[in-house]
């Protein structure tokens, strides 16, 4: 919308906001950023060190493992997620009761808390009392995530599926809903193919809200934590460990507030490059739809 | 190119239907004629669009045949009817060119490339799209829009008939003109049945040859646009065709007289014949107010009635009269003289209907 | 069956003819529709079979779990539902949980409201960058604000209250409320306000009787993803609580006990912390399919 007034009284309603959200992230921040640049031995002794945290945190072949295994993870999840999604919003069925019904079991694991849902898969994968463990190793398979990398690995994205799955799907449903039934007619008498139908008709309706579905879903999954720490603990070895998990143990494990603050800040600052990439994007796009010219 | 029978067709929505006002489409048969021009002219919610998406195929009727060329077609897709249709409102696919949605409906045929491009610079020019060919559909203006929906609707040959639903409604009432003509130029020019729905009768009767009114569900006349007018088979075709209306005045035999309220009428022997036959409380007389003969001054064999208003429109006027209770309308020609308090109305026989519950009864002339 | 399409109306007099043939002797199978129910069928077995074994075990007491494997429970019985529900140990997990969400959504949506509303109305200084930096913060993983928040609400003397964990989970639920609503009231005709300020309604009244019901489903649908994000959150919950204000997230740890892990307890949290988002999810049922697209479609 271009037809906004200038009015910078507007700060007014702002200024609630803007004051709770500073309490929660500025302040924290100006800690983080305060500690990346310190070296800390207690309350009364501290040293200045510059950038060395930050130098020491970018060589750490551990942490380098660990972001490389996130945006393994990130993009693996995705681009099962994001297709899959879109192919459940197209079964799902758009009237009537079972409209209702399949609505809120497909949105039931986005409500779990998220280290239930790392308990609710540790308990059905484990080999003794769970029915996928137990059914993969009755069918011959030595299916053990303690142990074997893969298992543990596969088993995350698997859950991870499981879980965000359902926010694509609900987006592109929501998406596909808002496309009128004439669309349809018209390509049932232009005699489009089903393919052609989703590629010109329901494809384009989508793109916004895949947009932010790509968004919501990167970011959650680069900042996962609590499901694969119940599920592996971030094992076996280091195989499932990923940033937020790393960051922890540093922070509140070892204490490390130096290294971990350094860590903290250019951790975000991946997130915001990625995420201003997407802004951009979204942008782009409102401007198209402004451009045709209401 | 085909020729589309409706056998008993009807449909209703509602999965239980008890009463005839649950029927969107009543029981009804109808012809198409191969390559006519049709309209289906009636007021919104009487079943037009219906009719026009059973005849596509959108819709599957709840009872009833819809054949074409003799053969029945319910079960058939509206992909597999090979048939035409322009909404209302634009469809157009946003993400493509105006010439790949014009190449879309024969592209998805796996028509020939070559004959492809035939085709939409045929179209392309008729319609006046040729300059936004490139054009992202997208940043189309809604006239340019539903062009681009018409123009998919025409580039198909060979097609068993084109249905139009109410096309020119986002279109500026200038452009309309030139589009219809456009229409009934294709329409010469490729032989093709065309099935037109509007609530426009002016719209109707240049487009079409023949006009089918449809009243709640049914269609109550079908004939051309002269036919229409001038013996309406039923009280609503009557109202809705021609501007004003027919008058319709409800009569009764009285002590050997017609009367209209306390108003005797002359209106000949046959009349009263006919009217002396019937049982119905419901019987009216139906004259156009283009044949109503209004005199300023007493003349045989006329009734006399009171004057509510005239409307001067220039070349003629309006006369609001009331007749024994009943308002009804004539129209004067500009040198006939104006009657101001009270006129005297003489109505030709020959201009005269009789509506029995409604439906027209021939009468039969000496 | 002929998949080539008609395109002249011999060929589909032909093809008609072909069709009532068949009609004659068998009845159609509508193949297509069993395949879209069949599939989703099956993603919803996916779905469902992992809550269905989590609530398999809830029933089942510890010597049936680890005993052999049985898909439903031989010996049904209600023990840990009943040790969670009269344990104050263990209930107050939910008591906390919901009273610390319920401060969030309240106080995230009053603040969101008219921030909203003013970056969908008006322009102003740094109105951009503000919601930009606004959507940051929906990025920061809450890893990175573990030990300044512990450090914070410490100093302030929150630590281990309802307040903090609210406070905290502000941090993205407040950004995400503000971006929801705006893109609602975005598609809300500016004329609508104007046309309410003509009429004599002061601000604060116009935006309480008008504006607000008419973007009630937004309002829904917002209040459904401040539930959501704040009820499935653990790491600064359960990092800012110790025994006062414990989630039941955390409170579910304590099922390992020396002897292993009490599975059947653990399972029958587990599925009453499922329950809450079910009715939730109930309740704002007819507005997600619309409201999900977040305004933005």
């Amino acid at each position: 919308m271009n037809n906004k007034v200038y009015n910078n009284r507007a700060w007014w309603l702002i200024l609630p906001m803007l004051l709770l959200v500073a309490f929660s992230a500025i302040i924290p921040l100006m800690t983080v950023v305060n500690y990346s640049v310190q070296d800390v031995f207690d309350a009364h002794t501290r040293f200045f060190t510059g950038t060395e945290w930050f130098r020491e945190t970018l060589n750490d072949p551990t942490l380098q493992m660990a972001l490389l295994r996130q945006f393994a993870f990130s993009f693996t999840v995705l681009a099962i997620e994001v297709p899959l999604g879109i192919g459940i919003a197209l079964l799902m069925p758009k009237r009537g009761w079972q409209a209702s019904a399949v609505l809120i079991l497909v949105t039931m694991p986005l409500l779990i808390p998220w280290n239930v849902v790392g308990s609710i898969w540790q308990i059905f994968t484990r080999g003794d009392i769970g029915l996928m463990g137990w059914s993969l190793r009755e069918l011959g398979y030595g299916y053990n995530i303690t142990r074997s990398a893969t298992d543990a690995w596969g088993t995350i994205v698997l859950m991870d599926v499981w879980h965000w799955t359902p926010l694509i799907a609900l987006l592109s449903y929501s998406g596909l809903r808002s496309i009128p039934d004439a669309y349809y007619q018209a390509a049932r008498i232009d005699r489009a193919s089903q393919w052609a139908v989703f590629r010109y008709i329901q494809l384009p309706k989508l793109t916004n809200v895949l947009v932010i579905g790509v968004l919501l879903r990167f970011m959650h999954s680069f900042m996962i934590y609590a499901e694969p720490f119940v599920l592996t603990g971030g094992g076996p070895g280091s195989s499932t460990t990923f940033l937020s998990q790393s960051l922890t143990t540093m922070a509140i494990g070892q204490q490390d507030l130096g290294p971990s603050a350094a860590f903290s800040i250019i951790y975000f600052l991946i997130i915001l490059l990625v995420c201003w990439v997407f802004y951009t994007a979204i942008m782009n796009l409102q401007k198209d739809k402004q451009e045709r010219g209401v | 190119m085909a020729e589309i029978t409706l056998k008993g067709l009807a449909h209703s929505y509602l999965p239980d239907p008890q009463s005839p006002e649950d029927y969107a489409i009543r029981e009804m048969d109808h012809v198409w004629h191969q390559g006519g021009a049709f309209a289906l002219l009636g007021p919104s919610g009487c079943g037009k669009s219906t009719l026009l998406n059973i005849i596509s195929g959108l819709l599957e009727p709840s009872g009833g045949e819809v054949l074409f060329d003799g053969e029945k077609v319910n079960s058939l897709s509206p992909e597999a009817r090979n048939i035409a249709q322009v909404f209302q409102f634009p469809v157009v696919y946003d993400t493509m060119t105006v010439y790949d949605n014009l190449a879309f409906p024969l592209r998805n045929v796996g028509t020939a490339a070559g004959r492809v491009h035939e085709r939409v610079m045929e179209v392309a020019e008729v319609l006046e799209l040729t300059p936004q060919l490139k054009r992202k559909a997208k940043n189309l203006t809604a006239d340019e829009k539903q062009k681009v929906s018409m123009g998919r609707g025409l580039v198909r040959e060979d097609v068993s008939a084109i249905l139009f639903d109410e096309p020119l409604t986002v279109i500026d009432p200038q452009l309309k003109w030139k589009l219809r003509r456009k229409l009934k130029e294709i329409h010469r020019r490729f032989n093709i049945t065309m099935v037109y729905v509007t609530h426009d009768q002016l719209e109707a009767s240049t487009f079409a040859d023949k006009i089918a009114v449809m009243y709640e569900g049914q269609v109550v006349q079908f004939g051309t646009p002269r036919e229409l007018f001038e013996a309406p088979n039923h009280t609503f075709v009557g109202y809705f065709i021609g501007s004003p209306g027919m008058n319709f005045l409800p009569v009764a035999m009285e002590g050997g007289r017609v009367m209209c309220g306390e108003a005797p009428l002359v209106v000949g022997e046959a009349f009263e014949k006919a009217l002396q036959a019937t049982s119905s409380e419901n019987v009216k007389l139906g004259i156009r107010p283009e044949f109503v003969e209004a005199h300023a001054t007493e003349v045989k064999g006329a009734t006399e009635a009171e004057v509510v208003d005239i409307q001067d429109l220039g070349t003629y006027a309006i006369l609001s009269l009331r007749l024994g209770g009943i308002l009804l309308k004539a129209r004067l020609d500009e040198d006939e003289p104006r009657p101001r308090v009270r006129a005297w109305l003489r109505f030709p026989v020959g201009r005269l209907g009789l509506y029995v519950d409604e439906f027209r009864v021939e009468v039969p002339h000496e | 069956m002929n998949r080539e399409l008609p395109t002249t109306p011999e060929a589909v007099r032909e093809r008609a003819a072909r069709a009532n043939d068949r009609r004659r002797r068998r009845a159609r199978p509508a193949s297509r529709q069993w395949r879209r129910r069949g599939l989703m069928t099956a993603y919803l077995v996916f779905v469902l079979l992992p809550i269905y074994w989590l609530l398999n075990m809830s029933f089942q007491a510890n010597s049936e779990i680890l005993g052999a494997l049985t898909l439903w429970p031989q010996d049904f019985t209600l023990e840990h539902y009943a040790r969670i529900l009269t344990q104050s140990s263990w209930y107050m997990g939910y008591v906390n949980s919901i009273a610390y969400v319920l401060m969030n959504m309240l106080i995230s949506i009053s603040v969101a409201l008219p921030a909203a509303y003013a970056f969908s109305r008006y322009r102003f200084i740094g109105d951009k960058h503000l919601f930009f930096w606004l959507l940051t913060n929906l990025m920061a993983p809450p890893a990175v604000f573990l030990l300044p928040y512990f450090q914070l609400y410490y100093t302030v003397g929150l630590f281990d209250t309802h307040v903090a964990v609210a406070l905290a989970h502000c941090l993205f639920n407040i950004p995400l409320a503000v971006w929801i609503l705006e893109g609602f009231m975005s598609s809300v005709p500016k004329e609508i306000d104007e046309t309410a300020f003509i009429d004599g309604y002061g601000f604060p009244r116009f935006f309480v009787r008008i504006f607000i019901p008419m973007i009630s489903s937004g309002i829904g649908v917002t209040l459904f993803f401040l539930f959501m994000f704040s009820w499935v959150e653990l790491l600064l919950a359960s990092t800012l609580t110790s025994t006062g204000a414990q989630p039941i997230g955390s409170v579910m740890t304590q099922t390992k006990g020396a002897s292993g892990i009490d599975w059947g307890a653990l399972s029958a949290a587990g599925v009453l912390t499922i329950l809450p988002g079910i009715l939730v999810v109930y309740f704002v049922r007819n507005h997600i399919a619309k409201g999900f697209a977040l305004g933005r479609t």
